[in-house]
């Protein structure tokens, strides 16, 4: 199917995409990567009066990495911080969550900032930017403003963003003591689509948990924390065993008054054992 | 305003012709420019038979505008052998009967083209390419065959 007719505009400067969104009563929708737009477009799911392609925009893309905080821009291509070297030795966990998404020829294209906006409930991205506490940055004619990850995802495929803003880059705080990790389970081997993901945020001291950070994708229209699961993990030893872990997390990802897939109580049994095995696996690295 | 004229250099010849907005590199190569070898399956990123190299790298041509290539290289199937008979991946796909109804074959091979020297192994090479006929054994070890000399795949 091809895409409804729409207006095309690729602007140079981010004032020049800025003035491209003051569009009043037109639909205006951001070429990023354009993985996930290009094919709502051709299905009509989306039906813009206006794209405004991001990708010739100076300073959108690139990867900082500072003592305190890593930036990465949010045009910053996906392979890229699939192969950056600096960031895999500061965030070795968004390098690793980058190489999960879909497939070579995908990740070419597709960006950060892309992949946060388009807010896809089981993604890779936005449950690890979740974990590590980043601040999406977005910019407009009225300012900057900068809003935790966690609170940036309003539902499957919705954000805070406004129609007159540009997500300009994601900040993440160095780790710390924390070292995390990202699993998950695709459809079709790796480069199908996610089912259920685990993001595991883990300090350990002499073979026990000291304090974890749990972030679950694919079992609501958002990641989430599971704070409980994190408090329980504290005083384990890291190799387990982990009786009720799996059940645990099932429970606190699909509790009364959540929302989510209609087969999330799987989902989040998934979770649940690719959380038991990432600790199988730490133990196992870490020698117990 | 919904149209403009877009100029590609396509396996190595110039190329210019309008193209609306809304349609993708795939729909431009295969109706603007009678490019037919570049297929077009699912329109979403999943099955690769649309797969081009843009400047070098392989994409998804059906998620690619065709403005978003004006000025650009674009490298399709057609392009692959150079007059001088088939290329080692496209033998290689014949001798080891990688290939049934050759739906998924052009992307596939654009693929293997790119991946020649690069390494990446049979699963980093067949990422992203859906085959509906062979069961992948043929194709594996025609993969096989072209990133290593002639009988590897056996």
């Amino acid at each position: 199917m091809s895409a409804v007719a729409f207006d095309y505009t690729a602007p140079t400067t981010l004032d020049g995409a800025l003035g491209a969104l003051d569009a009043p009563g037109r639909t205006v929708a951001l070429l990023a990567g354009g993985q996930s737009l290009v094919p709502l477009l051709t299905s009509r799911q989306v039906r813009p009066d206006v794209v405004v392609d991001l990708n010739g925009v100076a300073g959108l893309a690139g990867i900082g990495i500072g003592a305190d905080r890593v930036r990465i821009g949010a045009m910053t291509r996906l392979r890229e911080v699939e192969r950056h070297r600096g960031l895999a030795a500061a965030l070795p966990v968004l390098a690793s969550a980058a190489a999960a998404v879909a497939h070579p020829h995908i990740r070419v294209r597709s960006t950060l900032g892309g992949s946060l906006c388009h807010a896809a409930p089981a993604a890779e991205l936005p449950a690890v930017a979740l974990a590590l506490g980043a601040q999406v940055v977005l910019r407009s004619a009225r300012g900057v403003r900068s809003v935790p990850a966690g609170r940036f995802a309003t539902g499957a495929g919705t954000t805070v963003r406004a129609p007159d803003e540009v997500v300009t880059e994601i900040v993440f705080p160095r780790t710390g003591p924390f070292t995390y990790e990202f699993s998950e389970l695709c459809t079709r081997g790796s480069t199908g689509y996610p089912v259920a993901g685990v993001c595991l945020g883990l300090r350990a001291d002499g073979g026990l948990v000291r304090a974890a950070r749990v972030v679950v994708a694919g079992c609501g229209p958002v990641p989430v924390r599971l704070p409980g699961v994190e408090a329980a993990l504290v005083g384990r030893a890291v190799a387990g065993p982990h009786p009720g872990l799996v059940a645990s997390v099932v429970a606190e990802a699909t509790r009364p008054g959540s929302t989510g897939p209609e087969d999330r109580e799987y989902r989040a049994e998934v979770a649940g054992v690719l959380l038991v095995r990432a600790l199988a696996a730490r133990a196992g690295r870490e020698g117990r | 305003m919904s149209a403009r004229t877009v100029t590609v250099r396509v396996n190595g010849v110039v190329r210019t012709e309008e193209s609306e907005h809304h349609t993708t590199l795939a729909e431009h190569l295969r109706t603007a420019l009678r490019l037919t070898g570049t297929h077009i399956g699912c329109g979403s990123g999943d099955c690769g038979a649309c797969v081009v190299l843009l400047d070098g790298e392989p994409v998804c041509s059906c998620l690619v505008l065709a403005v978003q290539a004006d000025g650009r290289e674009v490298t399709t199937v057609e392009g692959l052998a150079g007059g001088g008979g088939l290329t080692r991946e496209q033998r290689a796909l014949i001798e080891e009967h990688g290939l049934q109804c050759g739906f998924c074959t052009p992307g596939l091979l654009v693929r293997m083209a790119h991946a020649a020297g690069r390494g990446g192994g049979e699963e980093g090479v067949l990422a992203g390419h859906l085959c509906r006929c062979t069961g992948y054994v043929g194709i594996r070890a025609a993969v096989r065959r072209s990133a290593g000399d002639a009988g590897a795949g056996r």
